[in-house]
């Protein structure tokens, strides 16, 4: 089978906010059955569902933005780690709640103002779909805010815990405001986003949260990036591995 | 109340068949028989979330991984119906998930089984969760109210998680060489043990006589069994697959489908912790719940704290 690429500017637009929440979503499933409670295994399916809902939706798009060559699947199951352009922090592996919370909440945080923004896309589809994703970010950051909280004031260990999540997160968050020519043209067409205007508003949330929780914001300057160039970690290529086999193994078929 | 005219209240509306309700007075057995059946339900529903996580991350398609989560999500539903609807019985779910924890409650014997491969999330929904629906289609009659109500509610699920899997097991023999064999080896697997999800025949069975007798039982295990043979066999000749049983047989003058002998030795050894995945199940479930104590002490905290800030301010 051929490697799949998108031709256009456009798709590659679409297929890069379609990665993020197919990672994310990947990320979000590995924990279902192992929360703390089964409300919470409840909730984490939900989340993972819409972001796996949202990613099919893009890559749809996408694909028909191409001329329709390729599909949804082959977009998320028939490209390489170098191809995948997600944020490097839906990547991220989570050793315990805290960590998966803290990504989840940063990543909330920034979808809450990406899909408002792209809610007024010239494009219709784009703007169809972002409206609906707007009012699903908004619940998972509800969601996500108030165990950052919980945590943050809740026993010693739990402000610990959550505290060293959200330091462990921390250096993936710069490159969401990240912006490069291509964001640049889409924005300048009012079909995409310029990252950078969606600062501000981030900053606000994020620190007015940390501070209900205790918690501080790291001062560490590292910060690290190039995902939406397909520069990852380490972590992509192995849980890709695991969501491409299926079809990697038994190309063509039908499921 | 004097306890005669009580008793003879419960009586009468068993006999009734009307429902028995929480603050109703009944036997100590009838209680603890109920929280045992219920909670061994509500465990089968939680602990049957992970054969089917197994295969989550590795779905073929977008779609076919949204529906097994949506699915998954819905057994976590379901064990959460359960438990609170036995919370009516004056347990605690806590207590009941420390019993499944400590092996001194069970959950059905299926869930200890491996899943290989993809065509088993197509046969376990197919067949376990069709095992599941003909059991808990007759549990709506069941005496216990807050029981048969939750089985109404959870009832209307199953059925779409039984059609999510025929379709699976439908699209993999109209599939390639490669497919027809992975459907073919996923019945083979789990067709007996599906069958050993109706429990021992009545003879050998316990609870059943006085179950039936109070109405939380309706139908015994092996009527059970013979209707959802009766409905399944048709269905896996539709498919094109073969049951792995040489005695499978249509008996023309009962009308029933004969099968050979279930093997009773796998079955008790499974029900009693020996099976092939007992141990790792239950370690899954345990390690969860220790990994996440301190998320639930920190929640509890958090809300002592603001409780004493509210009653301060
Ligand atoms: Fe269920
Ligand atoms: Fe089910």
């Amino acid at each position: 089978m051929n490697t799949i690429t998108t031709q256009s500017p456009l798709a590659t637009y679409i297929v890069r906010h379609a990665d993020d929440n197919v990672i994310i979503g990947q990320r979000l499933a590995e924990y279902i059955s192992r929360a703390p409670e089964l409300e919470e295994d409840l909730a984490v399916a939900n989340f993972a569902l819409d972001h796996i809902g949202v990613a099919n939706h893009l890559y749809t798009y996408a694909a028909s933005v191409d001329g329709g060559q390729s599909d949804a699947d082959a977009l998320a199951m028939m490209r390489s780690e170098r191809e995948f352009t997600n944020l490097l922090l839906v990547e991220q592996p989570h050793s315990d709640f805290g960590e998966l919370m803290a990504r989840q909440f940063l990543f909330d945080a920034y979808q809450v103002g990406l899909w408002g923004a792209l809610s007024e896309s010239s494009d219709e589809t784009i703007s169809g779909i972002s409206q609906r994703a707007v009012k699903e970010a908004a619940y998972h950051l509800r969601h996500s805010s108030g165990w950052v909280i919980r945590l943050g004031d809740g026993t010693q260990e739990s402000h610990d815990r959550m505290q060293s999540g959200i330091d462990r997160m921390w250096r993936y968050t710069e490159e969401l405001f990240f912006s490069d020519e291509l964001d640049q043209e889409m924005a300048r067409a009012a079909i995409g986003v310029d990252p950078a205007i969606l600062r501000t508003d981030w900053e606000r949330v994020v620190d007015d949260v940390l501070e209900e929780a205790t918690l501080t914001r790291p001062s560490d300057p590292y910060q690290t990036g190039g995902g939406r160039s397909g520069g990852h970690t380490e972590h992509l290529g192995k849980l890709l591995a695991e969501m491409q086999w299926m079809q990697r193994s038994y190309p063509g078929m039908t499921w | 109340m004097d306890p005669d005219a009580e008793e003879q209240m419960f009586a009468a509306v068993i006999a009734a068949d009307e429902k028995i309700e929480p603050r109703d007075w009944m036997p100590d057995g009838y209680r603890s028989s109920l929280i045992r059946q219920m909670a061994q339900h509500a465990h089968s529903e939680v602990i049957g979330m992970q054969p089917e996580a197994n295969w989550i991350l590795r779905a073929p398609t977008l779609l076919r991984k949204a529906i097994l989560i949506a699915k998954v999500q819905d057994e976590a539903g379901h064990g959460l119906y359960l438990y609170s609807a036995a919370e009516t019985l004056g347990v605690s779910r806590d207590e009941l998930q420390r019993l499944l924890h400590s092996g001194r409650q069970k959950y059905s014997s299926i869930f200890n089984y491996p899943t290989l491969s993809w065509a088993d999330m197509g046969t376990i929904g197919w067949l376990v969760d069709g095992a599941a629906i003909v059991n808990q289609i007759v549990l709506q009659r069941t005496s216990y109210g807050p029981y048969s109500r939750a089985m109404v509610k959870i009832c209307k699920e199953e059925s779409f998680h039984a059609r999510q899997g025929y379709s699976i097991m439908m699209t993999l023999v109209d599939g390639s060489e490669e497919q027809k064999a992975m459907a073919q080896d996923a019945i083979d697997r789990w067709w007996w043990p599906a069958l050993m999800m109706f429990g021992p025949h009545d003879s050998e069975s316990s609870h059943t006589e006085q179950s039936m007798a109070w109405k939380i039982k309706r139908i015994t295990n092996d009527d059970l069994r013979q209707m959802f043979i009766d409905q399944t066999v048709p269905q896996a000749h539709y498919l094109g697959l073969t049951i792995p049983d040489p005695e499978l047989a249509f008996d023309e003058e009962t009308g029933h489908w004969n099968i050979g002998e279930i093997d009773w030795e796998e079955f008790w050894a499974t029900i009693q912790g020996d099976g092939p995945l007992n141990r790792e199940r239950i370690a899954h479930k345990t390690k969860a719940w220790d990994d996440g104590r301190w998320v639930r002490e920190g929640a509890s905290g958090y809300a002592a704290k603001n409780r004493s800030l509210d009653k301060s301010a």
